[in-house]
Protein backbone atom coordinates (compact mmCIF):
# COMPACT_ATOMS: atom_id res chain seq x y z
CA UNK A 1 0.00 0.00 0.00
CA UNK A 2 2.55 2.22 1.32
CA UNK A 3 4.49 1.42 -1.77
CA UNK A 4 1.75 1.94 -4.10
CA UNK A 5 0.99 5.58 -2.93
CA UNK A 6 4.89 6.48 -3.23
CA UNK A 7 4.81 5.16 -6.68
CA UNK A 8 1.84 7.58 -7.22
CA UNK A 9 3.50 10.51 -5.20
CA UNK A 10 6.48 10.07 -7.47
CA UNK A 11 4.70 10.25 -10.15
CA UNK A 12 3.88 7.44 -12.01
CA UNK A 13 3.73 6.04 -15.33
CA UNK A 14 1.98 9.15 -16.67
CA UNK A 15 3.31 11.99 -14.40
CA UNK A 16 4.22 15.13 -15.80
CA UNK A 17 7.31 17.30 -14.70
CA UNK A 18 5.10 19.95 -13.53
CA UNK A 19 3.55 17.96 -10.99
CA UNK A 20 6.04 17.80 -8.33
CA UNK A 21 4.63 17.78 -4.89
CA UNK A 22 4.74 21.89 -3.92
CA UNK A 23 5.46 23.71 0.20
CA UNK A 24 3.75 26.62 0.55
CA UNK A 25 2.41 29.30 2.75
CA UNK A 26 3.02 31.80 4.54
CA UNK A 27 5.96 33.31 7.83
CA UNK A 28 4.71 36.16 9.98
CA UNK A 29 5.66 38.47 12.78
CA UNK A 30 2.34 40.40 13.53
CA UNK A 31 2.08 43.30 16.54
CA UNK A 32 -1.25 44.11 17.60
CA UNK A 33 -2.01 47.29 19.74
CA UNK A 34 -5.93 47.49 20.86
CA UNK A 35 -6.50 49.82 23.54
CA UNK A 36 -3.23 50.20 24.69
CA UNK A 37 -2.72 46.50 25.20
CA UNK A 38 0.30 45.13 22.90
CA UNK A 39 0.32 41.45 21.63
CA UNK A 40 3.17 39.75 19.54
CA UNK A 41 2.22 36.69 17.67
CA UNK A 42 4.83 35.00 15.28
CA UNK A 43 3.30 32.31 13.15
CA UNK A 44 4.01 30.16 10.34
CA UNK A 45 1.30 28.40 8.19
CA UNK A 46 2.37 26.06 5.85
CA UNK A 47 0.52 24.20 2.95
CA UNK A 48 1.15 21.12 1.15
CA UNK A 49 -0.27 19.61 -1.94
CA UNK A 50 0.60 16.32 -3.49
CA UNK A 51 -0.77 14.82 -6.52
CA UNK A 52 -1.54 11.90 -7.33
CA UNK A 53 -1.52 10.84 -11.10
CA UNK A 54 -3.93 12.83 -13.52
CA UNK A 55 -6.86 13.24 -11.26
CA UNK A 56 -6.74 13.56 -7.22
CA UNK A 57 -4.79 15.89 -5.25
CA UNK A 58 -4.15 15.50 -1.23
CA UNK A 59 -3.83 19.09 0.31
CA UNK A 60 -3.51 20.44 3.92
CA UNK A 61 -2.75 23.47 5.51
CA UNK A 62 -1.25 23.76 9.47
CA UNK A 63 -0.80 26.85 11.53
CA UNK A 64 1.54 26.84 14.38
CA UNK A 65 1.03 29.94 16.30
CA UNK A 66 2.53 32.07 19.87
CA UNK A 67 0.70 34.24 21.05
CA UNK A 68 2.52 36.77 23.63
CA UNK A 69 -0.43 39.19 25.08
CA UNK A 70 0.08 41.51 28.46
CA UNK A 71 -0.92 40.02 31.21
CA UNK A 72 -0.46 41.71 34.91
CA UNK A 73 2.94 43.46 34.81
CA UNK A 74 4.15 41.01 32.32
CA UNK A 75 3.13 38.93 29.25
CA UNK A 76 2.02 35.70 29.18
CA UNK A 77 2.40 33.21 26.35
CA UNK A 78 -0.31 30.18 24.61
CA UNK A 79 0.46 28.12 21.51
CA UNK A 80 -1.68 27.01 19.35
CA UNK A 81 -0.99 24.05 16.62
CA UNK A 82 -3.40 22.78 14.42
CA UNK A 83 -4.55 21.60 10.51
CA UNK A 84 -6.95 24.29 8.95
CA UNK A 85 -8.32 21.55 6.81
CA UNK A 86 -7.02 17.90 5.27
CA UNK A 87 -8.90 17.37 2.14
CA UNK A 88 -8.59 14.63 -0.72
CA UNK A 89 -9.74 16.59 -4.27
CA UNK A 90 -10.91 14.41 -7.10
CA UNK A 91 -11.49 15.84 -10.30
CA UNK A 92 -14.01 13.78 -12.01
CA UNK A 93 -15.36 15.64 -15.09
CA UNK A 94 -14.50 19.03 -16.64
CA UNK A 95 -17.16 20.04 -14.29
CA UNK A 96 -17.10 18.82 -11.34
CA UNK A 97 -14.64 18.16 -8.60
CA UNK A 98 -15.15 15.85 -5.58
CA UNK A 99 -13.65 16.77 -1.80
CA UNK A 100 -13.78 14.49 1.03
CA UNK A 101 -12.08 14.88 4.10
CA UNK A 102 -11.72 17.92 6.37
CA UNK A 103 -12.56 20.82 4.01
CA UNK A 104 -12.69 24.69 4.37
CA UNK A 105 -16.31 25.71 4.61
CA UNK A 106 -17.21 28.08 1.62
CA UNK A 107 -19.65 30.22 3.15
CA UNK A 108 -19.12 33.95 1.51
CA UNK A 109 -15.65 34.90 0.44
CA UNK A 110 -13.01 35.66 3.10
CA UNK A 111 -13.26 32.13 5.12
CA UNK A 112 -11.98 30.42 1.82
CA UNK A 113 -10.33 32.70 -0.24
CA UNK A 114 -8.99 35.93 1.64
CA UNK A 115 -8.17 33.69 5.25
CA UNK A 116 -4.23 32.35 4.93
CA UNK A 117 -2.11 35.65 6.12
CA UNK A 118 -0.11 35.80 3.37
CA UNK A 119 -3.31 37.13 1.46
CA UNK A 120 -5.45 38.47 3.49
CA UNK A 121 -4.05 42.36 3.32
CA UNK A 122 -5.60 43.08 6.93
CA UNK A 123 -4.55 40.87 10.03
CA UNK A 124 -7.54 40.65 11.14
CA UNK A 125 -10.68 39.42 9.43
CA UNK A 126 -13.78 41.37 9.45
CA UNK A 127 -16.07 41.39 12.12
CA UNK A 128 -18.45 39.28 10.32
CA UNK A 129 -16.26 36.34 9.61
CA UNK A 130 -18.12 34.27 12.57
CA UNK A 131 -21.23 34.32 10.15
CA UNK A 132 -21.78 30.48 8.69
CA UNK A 133 -18.79 29.07 9.51
CA UNK A 134 -20.72 27.28 12.26
CA UNK A 135 -17.98 27.75 15.10
CA UNK A 136 -14.90 26.11 13.37
CA UNK A 137 -14.97 27.61 9.73
CA UNK A 138 -14.48 23.94 8.41
CA UNK A 139 -16.63 20.76 7.82
CA UNK A 140 -15.60 17.35 8.14
CA UNK A 141 -17.09 15.30 4.83
CA UNK A 142 -17.66 16.01 0.94
CA UNK A 143 -18.03 18.45 -1.17
CA UNK A 144 -18.74 18.51 -4.90
CA UNK A 145 -17.34 22.02 -6.66
CA UNK A 146 -16.65 23.17 -10.18
CA UNK A 147 -17.51 25.23 -13.12
CA UNK A 148 -20.82 24.99 -14.19
CA UNK A 149 -20.27 27.16 -17.33
CA UNK A 150 -17.81 28.88 -18.84
CA UNK A 151 -18.32 31.39 -21.68
CA UNK A 152 -16.23 34.48 -23.02
CA UNK A 153 -18.98 36.51 -21.44
CA UNK A 154 -19.80 34.90 -17.90
CA UNK A 155 -18.81 32.05 -15.97
CA UNK A 156 -21.24 30.16 -13.01
CA UNK A 157 -19.12 28.37 -10.38
CA UNK A 158 -20.92 26.38 -8.00
CA UNK A 159 -20.05 24.46 -4.59
CA UNK A 160 -22.23 22.37 -2.28
CA UNK A 161 -20.63 20.24 0.79
CA UNK A 162 -22.45 18.15 3.97
CA UNK A 163 -20.56 17.80 6.94
CA UNK A 164 -20.62 15.28 9.69
CA UNK A 165 -20.54 16.21 13.47
CA UNK A 166 -17.02 15.42 14.71
CA UNK A 167 -15.59 16.12 17.65
CA UNK A 168 -11.88 14.86 17.10
CA UNK A 169 -9.65 17.34 18.47
CA UNK A 170 -7.70 18.53 15.06
CA UNK A 171 -11.29 18.02 12.71
CA UNK A 172 -13.76 19.39 14.62
CA UNK A 173 -17.28 20.54 13.22
CA UNK A 174 -20.62 20.75 13.23
CA UNK A 175 -23.62 18.42 11.24
CA UNK A 176 -24.54 20.72 8.44
CA UNK A 177 -25.13 21.53 4.78
CA UNK A 178 -24.57 24.45 2.87
CA UNK A 179 -23.69 25.82 -0.88
CA UNK A 180 -22.65 28.89 -3.08
CA UNK A 181 -22.79 29.79 -6.01
CA UNK A 182 -20.96 32.85 -8.15
CA UNK A 183 -21.64 34.57 -11.85
CA UNK A 184 -18.59 36.42 -12.94
CA UNK A 185 -18.09 38.72 -15.91
CA UNK A 186 -14.89 38.90 -17.52
CA UNK A 187 -15.50 41.70 -19.25
CA UNK A 188 -16.93 43.76 -16.50
CA UNK A 189 -14.33 42.19 -13.77
CA UNK A 190 -17.84 41.90 -11.70
CA UNK A 191 -18.52 38.70 -9.17
CA UNK A 192 -21.45 38.49 -7.49
CA UNK A 193 -22.96 35.38 -5.50
CA UNK A 194 -24.86 33.99 -2.87
CA UNK A 195 -24.52 31.20 0.28
CA UNK A 196 -26.11 29.74 2.33
CA UNK A 197 -25.46 27.10 4.69
CA UNK A 198 -27.94 25.01 7.79
CA UNK A 199 -26.55 24.17 11.22
CA UNK A 200 -28.21 20.38 11.82
CA UNK A 201 -27.45 19.96 15.39
CA UNK A 202 -29.04 21.48 18.39
CA UNK A 203 -30.58 24.36 17.50
CA UNK A 204 -30.81 24.65 14.04
CA UNK A 205 -29.90 27.73 12.45
CA UNK A 206 -29.81 29.29 8.59
CA UNK A 207 -27.09 31.36 7.39
CA UNK A 208 -27.43 33.35 4.23
CA UNK A 209 -25.01 35.57 2.41
CA UNK A 210 -23.78 37.47 -0.88
CA UNK A 211 -20.35 39.06 -2.45
CA UNK A 212 -19.78 41.21 -4.49
CA UNK A 213 -16.25 41.61 -5.78
CA UNK A 214 -15.14 44.18 -8.74
CA UNK A 215 -11.91 44.63 -9.84
CA UNK A 216 -11.68 46.59 -12.88
CA UNK A 217 -9.88 46.14 -15.75
CA UNK A 218 -5.79 47.65 -15.68
CA UNK A 219 -6.29 50.02 -13.01
CA UNK A 220 -4.75 48.26 -9.80
CA UNK A 221 -7.64 48.89 -7.94
CA UNK A 222 -10.22 46.37 -6.01
CA UNK A 223 -13.15 46.48 -4.38
CA UNK A 224 -14.51 44.03 -2.46
CA UNK A 225 -17.99 43.51 0.00
CA UNK A 226 -19.87 40.72 1.59
CA UNK A 227 -22.98 40.16 4.07
CA UNK A 228 -23.81 37.85 5.57
CA UNK A 229 -27.02 37.02 8.03
CA UNK A 230 -28.13 34.73 10.42
CA UNK A 231 -30.39 34.01 13.46
CA UNK A 232 -29.43 36.28 15.65
CA UNK A 233 -26.95 38.84 13.75
CA UNK A 234 -26.03 39.90 10.52
CA UNK A 235 -23.64 42.45 8.99
CA UNK A 236 -21.45 43.54 6.24
CA UNK A 237 -17.87 44.48 4.84
CA UNK A 238 -16.26 46.69 1.98
CA UNK A 239 -12.89 47.24 1.71
CA UNK A 240 -11.40 48.76 -1.54
CA UNK A 241 -7.37 48.38 -1.92
CA UNK A 242 -5.40 50.41 -4.84
CA UNK A 243 -2.14 50.28 -6.20
CA UNK A 244 -0.58 52.62 -8.85
CA UNK A 245 1.48 51.39 -12.02
CA UNK A 246 2.01 55.75 -12.81
CA UNK A 247 5.03 56.52 -11.35
CA UNK A 248 7.49 53.41 -12.81
CA UNK A 249 5.24 50.59 -12.66
CA UNK A 250 4.31 48.16 -10.04
CA UNK A 251 8.01 47.15 -9.39
CA UNK A 252 8.65 51.21 -8.25
CA UNK A 253 9.03 52.32 -5.01
CA UNK A 254 5.53 53.69 -5.16
CA UNK A 255 3.83 51.07 -7.43
CA UNK A 256 4.52 48.99 -4.31
CA UNK A 257 2.62 50.61 -1.73
CA UNK A 258 -0.86 49.77 -1.32
CA UNK A 259 -3.31 51.52 0.62
CA UNK A 260 -6.50 50.01 1.93
CA UNK A 261 -9.74 51.30 3.19
CA UNK A 262 -12.50 48.49 4.92
CA UNK A 263 -15.82 49.75 6.74
CA UNK A 264 -17.28 46.65 8.90
CA UNK A 265 -20.65 47.16 10.89
CA UNK A 266 -22.23 44.49 12.62
CA UNK A 267 -25.55 44.24 14.12
CA UNK A 268 -27.56 41.83 16.40
CA UNK A 269 -30.72 40.61 16.14
CA UNK A 270 -31.08 39.47 19.58
CA UNK A 271 -28.62 38.64 22.58
CA UNK A 272 -28.54 35.12 22.09
CA UNK A 273 -24.84 34.25 20.90
CA UNK A 274 -24.05 31.64 18.58
CA UNK A 275 -21.57 33.31 16.67
CA UNK A 276 -18.51 35.22 17.16
CA UNK A 277 -19.59 38.52 16.68
CA UNK A 278 -19.64 41.39 19.24
CA UNK A 279 -22.57 41.34 21.83
CA UNK A 280 -23.36 45.01 20.72
CA UNK A 281 -23.71 46.40 17.42
CA UNK A 282 -20.45 47.07 16.00
CA UNK A 283 -19.26 49.66 13.54
CA UNK A 284 -15.61 49.38 12.46
CA UNK A 285 -13.47 51.34 10.03
CA UNK A 286 -10.10 50.27 8.70
CA UNK A 287 -7.33 52.36 7.11
CA UNK A 288 -4.52 50.11 5.72
CA UNK A 289 -0.87 51.06 4.30
CA UNK A 290 0.72 47.60 2.61
CA UNK A 291 3.68 47.34 1.06
CA UNK A 292 4.99 44.68 -1.32
CA UNK A 293 9.09 44.15 -0.84
CA UNK A 294 10.27 42.09 -3.41
CA UNK A 295 10.69 38.10 -3.00
CA UNK A 296 6.97 37.99 -1.82
CA UNK A 297 7.32 39.70 1.31
CA UNK A 298 5.04 41.75 2.34
CA UNK A 299 4.74 44.77 5.10
CA UNK A 300 1.01 45.11 6.42
CA UNK A 301 0.07 48.50 8.94
CA UNK A 302 -3.65 49.61 9.74
CA UNK A 303 -5.27 51.79 12.33
CA UNK A 304 -8.52 50.87 13.55
CA UNK A 305 -11.24 52.75 15.09
CA UNK A 306 -13.96 50.92 16.89
CA UNK A 307 -17.07 52.33 17.76
CA UNK A 308 -19.88 50.66 19.87
CA UNK A 309 -22.02 51.14 23.04
CA UNK A 310 -19.86 49.52 25.71
CA UNK A 311 -16.43 51.00 24.14
CA UNK A 312 -14.84 52.98 21.86
CA UNK A 313 -11.24 51.22 20.63
CA UNK A 314 -8.35 52.23 18.67
CA UNK A 315 -6.34 48.73 17.37
CA UNK A 316 -2.96 49.49 15.79
CA UNK A 317 -1.46 46.80 14.12
CA UNK A 318 1.78 46.02 12.17
CA UNK A 319 3.14 42.97 10.95
CA UNK A 320 5.52 41.23 7.96
CA UNK A 321 5.06 38.51 6.20
CA UNK A 322 6.63 36.16 4.15
CA UNK A 323 5.20 34.08 1.22
CA UNK A 324 7.27 30.98 0.38
CA UNK A 325 6.43 28.28 -2.41
CA UNK A 326 8.65 25.85 -3.55
CA UNK A 327 9.02 22.02 -4.79
CA UNK A 328 8.36 19.14 -1.88
CA UNK A 329 11.30 17.76 -3.05
CA UNK A 330 13.49 18.08 -6.27
CA UNK A 331 11.62 15.46 -8.16
CA UNK A 332 12.57 15.15 -12.02
CA UNK A 333 13.66 17.58 -14.92
CA UNK A 334 12.11 17.18 -18.45
CA UNK B 1 -13.34 27.40 -30.49
CA UNK B 2 -12.24 24.01 -31.80
CA UNK B 3 -12.98 23.76 -35.51
CA UNK B 4 -11.18 27.53 -35.57
CA UNK B 5 -7.91 25.44 -34.53
CA UNK B 6 -8.62 22.52 -36.52
CA UNK B 7 -8.23 24.71 -40.30
CA UNK B 8 -4.88 25.95 -39.60
CA UNK B 9 -3.64 22.40 -38.13
CA UNK B 10 -5.12 20.46 -41.27
CA UNK B 11 -3.26 23.45 -43.28
CA UNK B 12 -0.15 22.99 -41.48
CA UNK B 13 -0.38 18.75 -41.68
CA UNK B 14 -0.84 19.09 -45.72
CA UNK B 15 1.67 21.27 -45.66
CA UNK B 16 4.21 19.13 -43.37
CA UNK B 17 2.78 16.48 -45.79
CA UNK B 18 3.42 18.22 -48.79
CA UNK B 19 6.78 18.86 -48.09
CA UNK B 20 7.82 15.17 -46.52
CA UNK B 21 6.56 14.03 -50.07
CA UNK B 22 8.68 16.27 -51.97
CA UNK B 23 11.25 15.62 -49.98
CA UNK B 24 11.11 12.24 -50.25
CA UNK B 25 11.57 12.72 -54.09
CA UNK B 26 13.80 15.40 -54.48
CA UNK B 27 15.69 17.49 -51.60
CA UNK B 28 14.20 21.19 -52.00
CA UNK B 29 12.59 23.30 -49.56
CA UNK B 30 9.39 23.57 -48.80
CA UNK B 31 7.41 26.17 -51.15
CA UNK B 32 7.77 29.65 -49.51
CA UNK B 33 3.79 30.28 -48.93
CA UNK B 34 3.75 27.24 -46.74
CA UNK B 35 6.74 28.29 -44.10
CA UNK B 36 5.45 31.51 -43.90
CA UNK B 37 1.91 30.25 -43.41
CA UNK B 38 3.67 27.77 -40.97
CA UNK B 39 5.47 30.57 -38.95
CA UNK B 40 2.30 33.10 -39.26
CA UNK B 41 0.23 30.39 -37.43
CA UNK B 42 2.87 29.44 -34.77
CA UNK B 43 3.09 33.13 -34.05
CA UNK B 44 -0.67 34.05 -33.88
CA UNK B 45 -0.63 30.35 -31.69
CA UNK B 46 2.05 31.49 -29.08
CA UNK B 47 0.80 35.08 -29.20
CA UNK B 48 -2.76 33.76 -28.33
CA UNK B 49 -1.91 31.80 -25.46
CA UNK B 50 0.04 34.10 -23.77
CA UNK B 51 -2.63 36.71 -24.10
CA UNK B 52 -5.05 33.72 -22.65
CA UNK B 53 -2.77 33.60 -19.87
CA UNK B 54 -2.30 36.30 -18.82
CA UNK B 55 -6.32 37.26 -19.22
CA UNK B 56 -6.81 34.36 -17.50
CA UNK B 57 -4.44 34.73 -14.68
CA UNK B 58 -5.60 38.45 -14.38
CA UNK B 59 -9.12 37.34 -14.19
CA UNK B 60 -8.75 34.82 -11.88
CA UNK B 61 -5.46 34.63 -9.56
CA UNK B 62 -5.09 38.54 -9.18
CA UNK B 63 -8.85 38.70 -8.09
CA UNK B 64 -7.45 36.91 -4.70
CA UNK B 65 -3.72 37.75 -4.42
CA UNK B 66 -0.46 38.79 -5.93
CA UNK B 67 1.85 36.95 -8.11
CA UNK B 68 4.43 34.96 -6.47
CA UNK B 69 7.53 35.61 -7.97
CA UNK B 70 10.22 32.73 -8.77
CA UNK B 71 8.73 29.56 -8.25
CA UNK B 72 10.59 26.63 -10.02
CA UNK B 73 8.35 25.38 -13.18
CA UNK B 74 8.90 21.73 -11.52
CA UNK B 75 5.49 22.65 -9.44
CA UNK B 76 3.42 24.92 -12.24
CA UNK B 77 1.00 21.59 -12.72
CA UNK B 78 0.67 21.22 -9.18
CA UNK B 79 -0.25 24.90 -8.70
CA UNK B 80 -2.79 25.14 -11.06
CA UNK B 81 -4.46 21.80 -10.33
CA UNK B 82 -4.38 23.47 -6.56
CA UNK B 83 -6.12 26.42 -8.18
CA UNK B 84 -8.59 24.66 -10.06
CA UNK B 85 -9.91 22.97 -6.73
CA UNK B 86 -10.23 26.43 -4.55
CA UNK B 87 -10.99 28.89 -7.38
CA UNK B 88 -13.57 26.64 -9.57
CA UNK B 89 -11.25 27.28 -12.65
CA UNK B 90 -12.82 25.65 -15.97
CA UNK B 91 -10.81 22.77 -17.35
CA UNK B 92 -10.28 25.33 -20.21
CA UNK B 93 -8.79 28.20 -17.99
CA UNK B 94 -6.88 25.17 -16.30
CA UNK B 95 -4.96 23.75 -19.58
CA UNK B 96 -4.65 27.54 -20.68
CA UNK B 97 -3.22 28.84 -17.14
CA UNK B 98 -0.71 25.87 -17.27
CA UNK B 99 0.45 26.86 -21.09
CA UNK B 100 0.98 30.66 -19.70
CA UNK B 101 2.91 29.15 -16.53
CA UNK B 102 5.41 27.27 -18.60
CA UNK B 103 6.18 29.54 -20.83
Amino acid sequence: MVAAVMFLVCGGPRARAQDTPLLSGGVAFLTTTNGGNTSYLPLIEPLAAVPLGQRVMIESRAILQEDFSPSGAGYQHSHFAGLTYLQGDYVATPHLTVVGGSFILPFGTYNERLSPVWINNFQDGPLIVGLGLLSTGTGVGGELRGSAIRTEKYSIDYTGWFSARSGNEYFNSERSFGGRSSLYLPEQRLEMGLSYDRSLQGTQENFYGAHVWWEPKDEGFRLRSEYARGHHAQGYWIEADYRTSAFGGLDSWVGRLEPLFRINQSFRRDTIVSDSLPLVNTERADFGLDYNLPHNTRILTSYSRQFASTKDVNIWETGIVYRFLFPAWKGRVK
Amino acid sequence: MKAKHVVPGLLIAAAMGAAALSGGQKQTAPPAGAQVRVEKYQAAKGAQTEDDGGRVFAQNCSRCHATPEGFSPRITGTIVRHMRVRANLSEHDEQVLLKYLNQ
